[in-house]
């Protein structure tokens, strides 16, 4: 079948959202003005993509499937679309003449990435890839202050994305010319032994590199924090978890590829186990709120991999839960970040002195959301990291787990350390108001994550129909 | 009206009567209520609403814990248990029960709540909302811990029980708070994150998180030798045994009243208890490798604690370290494996929790006249402050021991078991309480008639303190004169703790199995189901059936659906129905 409309329904949304800002970006300026409409129909896509779960097929000849995992991450797209909206909607940081023309990208990016969660082609995955970044490229630039280290950052990530890319074809084309196919589930059923067919391998690992470095994996992960620091708060929430989850995905894909003693699972776990010490080590002397939560970002790419390198149905669907919690308490810690920088500049440490008096709901929010990237019960971002433990530690990685438990250890500090100033240091400045329906979303997403972490069964079963996709 | 009476009368029977069945949920009723209060407490306005109410959920708290007052005294296995499915993706479980090993710390703990708000009532005058919202949660959290029965569970307690105690100390704390509270935290978390791999590694090993299931388990060596270690750091630095006592301390001095009654009464004890849940259960043998380890460390705690206590000027920190003392005749009673022995640790658990937790309440009640914990600003107390020192008295004596007290009879105890296991490490043990009876008496004599004295216009206990301290009183003559009553209701379990310990100490898998007949093990789990009322029942292939046809889950109370399970046997052919075993 070469398309059929009924699979693809929460695209067909976006695309709705994509023209109407697109007439909105190019009409006249007074319309791009008032968008306060649009977190809303954001959240209408949340429930499209519910109600889109169950569906299944193959469109674009086999190159597009529709799929458990992939409804299951469109849900988290549009989730993770909605709150970035929202998050970003009420302050100016960009000119108000711009804004159409931001959440413009904002959506294309959420696109691209809801592309990404169904392809099972390698080129259509490029595509989509690239679809997600181009509008990225365009959207870390977009900012109302510190114009030039904005720019510096936008030309950071086009420069290494550029390259990281060109990799990325480079290594298409070794597997291609290895094994004339790009459809994984032809893959699959290939030898990927380093010895016998080492021209295949290095361009599986090539290909893996741009997933990588889109996951901010260490020896990947260099641009990630000045990127953060150099975008807008709200962009950086945005950069921060969004693409990420495509990168999730697709490594998801490959995992079918993936066997426990391979090679190319042997680097993934090493990986895993570098990126998260180093993320966490180096996150430990940071000042500036974002590039601390950039190099979290990193440890939490190695978390995250446990489950891929386990490759079981369990894993993966770990791996799919816990992309779920991470773009729930990190989108969320942004989200108060937000908040607290009302002239919209870069917070540090010092910054959040004293929040218990100037906004307890925000303070208890961001208490919720550092224990729950540390990974303490009874939040979401625990019961994610058991599922992840449980399933490397069942297929023999025993050292990865361990590596994982002593890095809660040491993330611990510089997660308590933000909750330390926001609770016992002396505030420094005057009390933040917020708005009633802002304090009530902020609950609510506080609160979805101690469900989750209390409560993880329905969720999880999601994410376990999603581990089990069916490679056609 | 004399019908509408009986009536009334036949309604509160039956609902008595419920309570009394296991249909009702007693323990998670011990688990919700105080975490429900601490939502409703977000909506009461004034220091002194915030107070009462919470003082009303202590004492409604302890009336929910009555039920467990009708505990089968002759079985040694878990009462009131409570099992639902939680995440079966996992095989995890809402799993609660007690048994001989944890009822009283259950007690201890509830009967904290309503006394920790009233040795606060005074001494905490900020963020009075949020200081009760943590103690709410740290009920929650204590409770947790000791009925638990899924290790997931109890490590979520065990983690969560750290949020709000840090809280407790890094907001309400003394001067030194930020230190101190943060010292507190890493200390204890760094130490049971590799108790967390080590609940992984045994979920993966087994397929199952359910400690008593895990208890019937065999393990290789070289598993039980990790293991042990994994778990043994996490409980060792809650203890907190030598070489981790550092936190303790700080962590005592700069805590306000009730958070040191806490870290004191119950905080502790859940290292002890770890080491009796899962130590000796789940890894008899390397306990056993390890025993002389921990023996010494024990010993080296005992002495080393009670030298330092001597030293000290600092009420709190005296008292700190008598803790790393006593809480080594807990350890040291538990790894000499001897009926009385670990009846003495189990109730050394209890007393300490009682005699400090009250010694620190009183350190908060003279604080809150003198403004100092130095021993030199508040001494000669015996003229001015009669029942002040009435009180300290008692307490200090129960601290080292003496005859009549219950600190006697659990130090007695221990003892006696550990001479039954080895006389020479009985005659070690003995410096330690001439020592704790040391630094008791220098203490308690300075307060009493030091000289000189601030105290003359200081005034003495209040109603209030009367009535917080007075139940903790009772408990130390009542369980000084008469344990017998707490002694039956954790002789059984723990006789039957160390039979298993026995037995299952020699049942060492030779061979390590290979990751691939673990993996294989785990799938071919016999099928198991939830019955409406939330046991788990596991079903044996009808060849299976002659030998044990149906193994339902080995609780006291649990009723099985008879006729869900017959219409289960109809469609599914498979023999279910038989006898419990």
């Amino acid at each position: 079948m070469i398309f059929r409309p009924d699979l693809f329904i929460p695209e067909l949304f976006q695309i709705g959202i994509i023209a109407t800002l697109f007439v909105l970006a190019v009409g006249k300026p007074s319309w791009s003005r008032n968008l306060i409409w649009l977190p809303w129909v954001a959240v209408v896509g949340v429930i499209v993509s519910v109600f889109s779960l169950g569906a299944e097929g193959t469109i674009f000849y086999g190159a597009y499937s529709v799929d458990a995992l992939s409804q299951f991450f469109k849900l988290v797209i549009a989730i993770g679309f909605a709150m970035a909206v929202y998050n970003a909607v009420s302050p100016s940081h960009v000119d108000e003449e711009k804004r159409a023309d931001y959440f413009l990208f904002l959506a294309t990016s959420a696109f691209g990435l809801m592309l990404l969660c169904s392809g099972v082609e390698l080129i259509t995955i490029y595509l989509a890839l690239e679809i997600s970044s181009y509008s990225l490229y365009a959207l870390i630039p977009l900012r109302n202050r510190d114009k030039q280290q904005a720019a510096e950052a936008g030309i950071k990530y086009i420069l290494f994305g550029a390259v990281v890319t060109a990799v990325a074809m480079y290594g298409l084309s070794f597997i291609m010319a290895a094994y004339h196919t790009t459809y994984i589930f032809e893959l699959a059923h290939v030898s990927w032994s380093l010895d016998h067919y080492p021209m295949a391998v290095l361009g599986l690992t090539l290909f893996l590199c741009a997933l990588f470095y889109k996951l901010a994996l260490f020896p990947f992960h260099f641009w990630c924090p000045d990127v953060y620091q150099g975008a807008s708060n709200e962009t950086a929430a945005f950069v921060a978890t969004l693409p990420k989850l495509g990168a999730v995905v697709v490594l998801i894909r490959f995992a079918t590829l993936l066997e426990p003693g391979m090679h190319v699972t042997t680097i993934l776990a090493v990986l895993a186990a570098a990126s998260m010490t180093f993320g966490n080590l180096v996150a430990l002397v940071q000042k500036d709120l974002k590039r601390l939560l950039a190099y979290s970002s990193v440890a939490h790419a190695g978390y995250v991999l446990l489950g891929i390198v386990a490759g079981t149905p369990e894993g993966l669907a770990a791996a799919s839960f816990y992309s779920l919690v991470y773009l729930l308490m990190n989108l969320t810690c942004f989200w108060v970040i937000c908040r607290m920088s009302t002239d919209g500049r870069n917070l540090v440490l010092d910054d959040l002195n004293g929040l218990y008096t100037r906004s307890p709901i925000l303070a208890f929010i961001l208490a919720v959301c550092a224990f729950a990237l540390v990974g303490l019960p009874p939040t979401a971002g625990f019961m994610g990291k058991l599922f992840l433990l449980n399933s490397a530690w069942a297929q023999g990685y025993e050292w990865l787990v361990v590596v994982a438990v002593v890095n809660t250890a040491i993330a611990i500090y510089y997660y308590l350390n933000m909750v330390r100033h926001a609770y016992t240091m002396e505030p420094r400045e005057e009390p933040l108001h917020i708005s009633g329906p802002t304090m009530v979303w902020g609950g609510i997403f506080a609160a979805s994550i101690l469900l989750l972490g209390t409560v993880p069964g329905p969720v999880f079963r999601f994410a376990q129909t999603a581990g089990q996709f069916f490679m056609p | 009206m004399a019908d509408f009476l009986f009536n009334v009368w036949s309604k509160i029977q039956s609902e008595f009567y419920i309570m009394h069945t296991s249909t009702f949920p007693v323990l998670s009723a011990l688990l919700f209520f105080p975490l429900i209060a601490s939502a409703v407490l977000f909506f009461v306005r004034g220091e002194k609403n915030i107070r009462i109410f919470t003082l009303v959920v202590g004492f409604i708290q302890v009336a929910l814990a009555l039920p467990l007052l009708s505990f089968d005294l002759t079985y040694a296995g878990f009462q009131f248990v409570e099992l639902r499915s939680w995440v079966p993706a996992w095989n995890m479980q809402y799993y609660l029960g007690v048994d001989g090993i944890s009822i009283l710390m259950v007690f201890l703990t509830v009967l904290l709540l309503p006394l920790c708000v009233l040795c606060s009532w005074s001494y905490i005058g900020t963020r009075v909302k949020e200081f009760h919202f943590c103690l709410l949660l740290m009920t929650t959290a204590c409770v947790g811990i000791f009925v638990a029965l899924d290790f997931v569970l109890f490590y979520i307690f065990w983690e969560a029980m750290l949020i709000p105690m840090y809280l407790l100390i890094a907001v309400w704390g003394g001067p030194d708070k930020r230190y101190a509270s943060i010292k507190f935290f890493l200390y204890t978390l760094a130490g049971s994150t590799l108790f967390l791999a080590a609940i992984v590694a045994f979920f993966i090993h087994t397929g199952t998180f359910s400690i008593p299931d895990l208890m019937e388990g065999t393990y290789s060596f070289r598993f039980q030798f990790w293991a042990f270690i994994a778990m043994a750091i996490a409980f060792a630095i809650k203890v907190p045994m030598f070489p981790f006592h550092t936190w303790l301390p700080a962590a005592h001095v700069e805590a306000p009243t009730a958070g040191s009654v806490l870290l004191a009464s119950i905080l502790l004890k859940m290292g002890t208890y770890g080491f009796l849940r899962f130590c000796l259960p789940l890894t008899p043998s390397a306990s056993e490798y390890f025993a002389p380890l921990m023996i010494a460390i024990s010993i080296v705690s005992i002495i080393y604690g009670g030298f330092v206590a001597l030293g000290q000027n600092d009420m709190k920190k005296l008292i700190a370290y008598s803790s790393v003392a006593h809480m080594g005749f807990v350890t040291l009673g538990i790894f000499v494996f001897t009926v009385r022995g670990v009846e003495g640790a189990l109730m050394q658990m209890i007393n300490h929790g009682i005699t400090t937790g009250a010694l620190f309440m009183l350190v908060g009640a003279i604080y809150e006249r003198s403004h100092s914990r130095e021993i030199s600003d508040n001494m000669g107390l015996g003229k001015y402050l009669p029942a002040y020192m009435a009180f300290f008295g008692l307490f200090a004596l129960a601290s080292f021991g003496f005859p009549g007290t219950n600190g006697f009879v659990s130090e007695a105890l221990v003892l006696i078991g550990v001479f039954a296991a080895n006389y020479w490490l009985g005659a070690l043990a003995i410096p330690g309480v001439m020592l704790a009876a040391a630094y008791m008496l220098r203490l308690g004599l300075k307060l009493a008639w030091g000289q000189p004295t601030q105290a003359k216009t200081w005034s003495d206990l209040n109603k209030r303190e009367w009535v917080y301290l007075t139940p903790l009183a009772v408990l130390v003559i009542y369980l000084g004169l008469g344990p017998g009553l707490a002694l039956k209701t954790i002789n059984p379990s723990i006789e039957k703790l160390l039979h298993d310990f026995e037995v299952r100490k020699e049942q060492v898998v030779a061979v390590e199995q290979t990751t691939e007949t673990r993996h294989a093990e785990h799938k071919e789990q016999p099928p198991s189901f939830f019955t409406e009322q939330g046991e788990r029942v596991l079903i044996f292939h009808s060849q299976q059936a002659q030998e044990s046809p149906v193994k339902l889950i080995e609780a006291k109370g649990a009723q099985i659906d008879w006729p869900y399970l017959a219409g289960l046997e109809k469609k599914s052919g498979i023999m279910t129905r038989g006898e419990l075993p």
